[in-house]
């Protein structure tokens, strides 16, 4: 019974109940005092699992090793950004209930489960701690018709991707005898073929999960769910779960079902292929920037997705440092959508930006540097988050993959540098420019803006924790 | 271990997968059985609708009102807490019966469930949850 492994998740689960009862026994607004307390619990999560020795916990459920380290560290580091950018925009939206924070919280707690999983049953578990908290506050505006519209659907959807993942589950389980990752490797060893039963299962499985990262064909929820939730909701959405899903695929994928490469592989590069293209040409016509990021964050997980179908130690490199760089890249965005006000009033067209290169150069600028970065343009982070899962993909052969790959960021750079020639070259609406925005949004833009600046300069130590990480996956 | 249990697959996956087979006959028949009833209806009997025909059915008397109409939302969260203590109550009836064999650590597995329950108890009360007004 070593379940001090899982001190981590313990920790935040009890901390989230703590700071519940915190919240709501004082009569007065307790919004402030309590996302500050999550931030910390969550800063605390992360030293945690700094400091945590590897091996596998509870019965064989719960895995530490070196990969649920290093994207337990971005989940709780994208998380936490996160809250940052809830502040002050859900107070100026009278949103500043404290029991936002603490959902946060719980959802990350999941997110830190699945990334440990090493049981089916865990998978589903953690899976459910995730999104039942993010159904909650995808609605958290709840007064506004499309916020609520957004929580419904994400929930309805959700549900049936559960369902899809579940009777995936159940069906490996009636022909595999087993729910644990590492006797389902065992049992999948050998060289003979495998039930048909287990490849439908096997597909199941990946659908649901595919639904969690909102990859194509999957991926319908997205647009919608981004546009109609609160934006700091949008951009905890984009950033913290998405990680965490990402890395679920990543080790069920490699972990139990490592010796079915041949038969999850396509399903992978299609799903991959799907979409970069939807990514690409789907944002080209959107007005509203959330819609826009939504379809921008389905192609980026197409590239992350890359890394994974090509089963290699490059390739999982690839995908680790990709999903690093992508958090990053995303919070800084946001950062600078959830400041989009009008006399107070929060905006979210593209063409609210015209002249913001005119009337606040700074916030241009940054802005400028993660479209550049999105759009893979060196020497910027971005570029070189493409660059890992590219090389991986045309080492392995995989060559329509990487053709696919490059033609779909050319595309993509289009709607990019279209939000950069808005900013300079339009001419500033006749109610002005957008209000000042606040010393938080500014000291997270500034803070992701200059990783992705300089990135280029120092990335060995990311690359070697990437390198250890995905090492540990493969074995 | 492995050769041996997908040796045993290849010749148990057939004939599970045969077992299945009449659920999908049956489902088979049971489809075309519901498309037969009403597409029957649809295509051979006179359609001849009026009011009171489409109306819902009460009981013999006048109905009063439409069905779907809305009720307050407090009904649904005494639903919903309803079916969490229940299950508690539902989850602490094998627990209790199994105590001397599951030991301090089962002991202590269970209050610490009740405690998280507690925890949304609290949370729940202050909420004001439980007040009708």
């Amino acid at each position: 019974m070593n379940w001090t492994l899982a001190l981590p998740e313990i920790a935040l689960a009890c901390a989230g109940l703590v700071i519940l009862l915190v919240g709501v026994i004082p009569g007065r607004n307790t919004f402030f005092g309590c996302t500050m307390a999550v931030i910390g619990a969550l800063l605390l999560a992360a030293v945690l699992v700094l400091g945590q020795p590897e091996g596998t916990a509870l019965g064989g459920l719960y895995v530490a090793d070196a990969f649920s380290g290093f994207m337990k560290i971005l989940a709780l580091l994208g998380a936490a950004l996160g809250l940052v950018l809830a502040l002050d925009f859900n107070r100026r939206e009278s949103l500043d209930r404290f029991e936002f924070p603490v959902l946060a919280l719980f959802a990350t707690t999941g997110m830190m489960v699945m990334v440990s999983a090493n049981d089916l049953m865990a998978v589903y578990m953690g899976l459910e701690l995730l999104s039942l908290p993010l159904y909650v506050i995808a609605a958290f505006d709840r007064d506004n018709g499309r916020s609520a519209e957004a929580g419904l659907k994400y929930f309805v959807l959700g549900a049936l991707a559960s369902g899809l993942l579940l009777y995936g589950v159940s069906l490996v389980y009636g022909f595999a005898g087993t729910t644990n990752f590492d006797r389902l490797a065992d049992v999948f060893s050998g060289n003979g073929g495998v039930p048909a039963g287990v490849v439908v299962g096997l597909v199941f499985v990946v659908a649901g999960l595919i639904f969690k990262v909102s990859a194509v064909p999957f991926h319908m929820w997205t647009p919608d769910v981004y546009e109609g939730a609160p934006t700091p909701v949008t951009a905890f959405f984009a950033a913290a779960p998405k990680v965490a899903a990402v890395a679920l695929l990543a080790r069920v994928l490699l972990g139990p079902f490592g010796d079915l490469a041949a038969q999850w592989q396509q399903v992978i590069i299609l799903a991959s292929l799907g979409s970069m293209l939807l990514g690409a040409f789907a944002a080209v016509g959107q007005r509203n920037i959330k819609r826009l990021m939504a379809y921008s964050s389905i192609g980026h997980v197409g590239y992350a997705l890359m890394g994974l179908a090509v089963v290699s130690d490059e390739g999982l490199r690839g995908l680790a440092i990709y999903m690093l760089i992508y958090m990053l890249m995303n919070i800084g965005t946001f950062a600078i959508l959830v400041g989009m006000r009008r006399r107070g009033r929060a905006v979210e067209r593209i063409e609210d930006l015209a002249g913001l290169g005119g009337t606040d150069l700074g916030r241009a600028l940054w802005m400028t540097v993660f479209m550049f970065s999105m759009a893979g343009i060196p020497p910027l982070a971005g570029f070189f988050g493409k660059l890992y899962v590219f090389l991986a993909a045309v080492q392995g052969g995989f060559w329509t993959l990487a053709v696919v790959g490059v033609l779909t960021s050319v595309v993509s750079a289009y709607y990019y540098l279209r939000i950069v020639k808005v900013m300079f070259f339009d001419e500033a609406p006749a109610e002005g420019g957008l209000d000042a925005t606040t010393p938080g949004l500014a000291a997270v833009t500034a803070t992701t803006g200059i990783f992705n600046l300089v990135f280029c300069l120092y990335p060995a130590p990311l690359l070697l924790a990437a390198g250890l990480a995905a090492a540990a996956l493969l074995g | 271990m492995g050769q041996r249990l997908n040796r045993d697959w290849m010749t148990m996956t057939e004939p599970m997968l045969a077992e299945y087979f009449p659920i999908l006959v049956f489902l088979g028949i049971a489809g075309a059985i519901a498309l037969a009833m009403v597409g029957g209806s649809l295509l051979l009997a006179r359609q001849k609708p009026y009011p009171e025909k489409l109306s819902a059915y009460e009981c013999g008397f006048e109905p009063f009102d439409d069905t779907r109409r809305r009720f307050d939302v407090r009904f649904y969260l005494v639903a919903i807490l309803f079916i969490i203590f229940d299950l508690e109550v539902a989850f602490l009836f094998p627990w209790a019966v199994a105590l001397g064999q599951i030991g301090w650590f089962g002991f202590l597995s269970m209050m610490g469930f009740l405690t998280v329950l507690t925890f949304g108890f609290v949370y729940e009360w202050r909420k004001g949850a439980l007040d009708w007004e």
